[in-house]
């Protein structure tokens, strides 16, 4: 049993006399980030730090330190602050373990590592086509989609993976109609795509995936070029032309952003969402009866996945107070935005789904100027899955025990590999 | 008094980044223009009914450009954040 005189030194780096000792925002023996244990909550080491109520620092995988950030106000401060840089190159972005952000670098950057001053022209230029009444006009194909996706399902035998029959390749194929991708193309659009997020792939294979896509997509918008037509690329291509800022390497940069931001983070919000209904027959049904429902629903799952953690995170440009502490110009910070969507001082009973819950103030799709642009795309692709499931499967079921799923637990973005589902 | 001196939202149209979270909040109040996506205010004088939803709008608004004026409060607005995106 340890004296409690020495828990009190717990996590602290020794110091030599006259410095304080009980500077309890140094946890540097802990390295993050840590992979989750459990779909619904964040790593219990992330609510520790939540607790000491100010950024903690941190070590970080790389062996350098940087600020965890993990209170709802704090996260909202630091990604709304543009002291705090989106460069990834800026001295003390806090890198971790390359994963998929590997991919989007080989590219010219796109708007997600940008700050001011080119970050605000170069969101606006997109931002015309991410518009609620936009997404709203895209439904009748987003339905039909789904639709399409869940008759092949059905059609095929039991059990079915619904992460291959219907999370992966129902983002895959809004991103093709909202592009402009003719529909001939596709399945080669698919293919390649579901390559660049497999688990399985090499890395030489992911890249083959990479340079087909872009290719693809450069020979695409140079067909376009000849002949906008009204899609997405064909209204930058115009909008481009007429301000003289149309350049065609840009065009597949940002085509190639939306394909990468758009893919995963739905696919596998479709499958957690749908494993969290699977898992409460109650609410399912509720929700079966009630489609009014829905959008809170959704709502109520991004706030309990928060499925892109760490991610969005920062250096510091210049020095900075935050939540208490004296956060360094050249320092990084660490945004847990997971643990934010969980801190009890928001939400009460944080780790429970509650569809009535009604917050629309969860930082799951981040904060600040590089909120989600494309947010409500996704938020529509999720109601209008989970309304035809619920409608047209009432007797869906996990077709095995969730204990045995494959989740995503040390990804950038966490999901399910698999979902074994009948019906 | 001055009659029907409600608080006002003020809208930086500059600062906004088109999340189009006001919009899902208070449709009745807020829209995106068609064009450039960015915050059009329908109404800048909100009703006690939704005066909650607005509030809520402000605050879930994430680059700051959305703020409430009182009517007898001081130039600055209730909330603002700093620094603005350019």
């Amino acid at each position: 049993m340890i004296p409690p005189s020495l828990t009190a030194l717990d996590g602290v780096i020794p110091m030599s006399d006259g410095l304080d000792v009980t500077d309890r925002t140094d946890r540097t023996d802990m390295t993050l980030p840590l992979p989750r244990t459990c779909p619904y909550a964040p790593p219990a080491e992330y609510e520790r730090l939540r607790e000491e109520d100010s950024p903690t620092r941190v070590t970080l995988p790389t062996g350098a330190t940087a600020w965890a950030v993990s209170r709802h106000q704090d996260v909202r401060a630091v990604l709304s602050d543009t002291r705090f840089s989106s460069n990834r190159t800026a001295p003390g972005f806090p890198t971790l373990i390359k994963g998929s952000e590997e991919l989007t670098t080989t590219f010219r950057p796109s708007m997600i590592g940008m700050d001011p001053p080119e970050h605000g022209p170069a969101r606006r230029a997109a931002l015309g086509e991410f518009t609620v009444r936009r997404m709203r006009a895209l439904q009748p194909r987003i339905q039909q989609i789904v639709d399409e996706r869940l008759d092949a399902m059905l059609a095929g035998p039991r059990p079915a993976d619904l992460v291959r029959s219907l999370s992966l390749p129902v983002p895959s194929l809004v991103i093709c109609e909202q592009l402009g991708v003719p529909y001939t193309d596709h399945e080669f659009f698919q293919l390649h795509s579901s390559v660049l997020i497999s688990r399985v792939r090499s890395v030489e294979e992911k890249r083959h995936a990479l340079t087909e896509l872009q290719t693809y997509l450069g020979n695409l918008i140079a067909d376009k070029e000849r002949e906008p037509a009204d899609d997405l690329l064909g209204r930058q291509i115009l909008k481009h032309r007429e301000a003289g800022t149309y350049d065609r390497d840009d065009l597949t940069g940002l085509a190639f952003l939306l394909l990468i931001a758009g893919h995963e983070t739905t696919a596998n919000m479709i499958s957690l969402g749908t494993l969290a209904l699977l898992e409460r027959p109650e609410e399912m049904a509720a929700l079966r009866s009630d489609p009014t429902r829905t959008p809170a629903a959704v709502e109520e799952f991004l706030r309990l996945f928060t499925i892109v953690d760490t991610v969005p995170s920062r250096a510091a440009t210049v020095d900075v107070e935050l939540g208490g502490v004296l956060i360094r110009k050249g320092e990084g910070v660490l945004v847990l935005s997971n643990a934010g969507n969980h801190d009890p001082a928001v939400y009460p009973r944080p780790d429970e789904l509650d569809i009535g819950r009604g917050a629309r103030n969860h930082v799951a799709f981040g904060f600040g100027p590089h909120q989600c642009l494309g947010q409500n795309l996704a938020r529509l692709e999720l109601q209008v899955v989970f309304d035809t499931l619920l409608r047209r499967v009432p007797g869906l079921k996990l077709a095995a025990p969730v204990e045995k799923l494959p989740f995503k637990d040390d990804s950038s973005v966490y999901g399910l590999h698999e979902l074994p589902v009948s019906w | 008094m001055v009659t029907g001196a409600g608080p006002r939202i003020v809208a930086d149209e500059t600062r906004c980044v088109g999340a189009g979270q006001c919009v899902l909040t208070a449709p009745d109040l807020f829209d995106q223009s068609e064009d450039e996506g960015t915050v059009l205010v329908l109404d800048d004088r909100p009703g006690e009914d939704v005066l909650e939803a607005v509030r809520e709008a402000v605050h879930i608004c994430p680059s700051g450009a959305l703020s409430l004026r009182e009517p007898r409060e001081s130039r600055e607005p209730r909330e603002s954040r700093e620094p603005r995106e350019s």
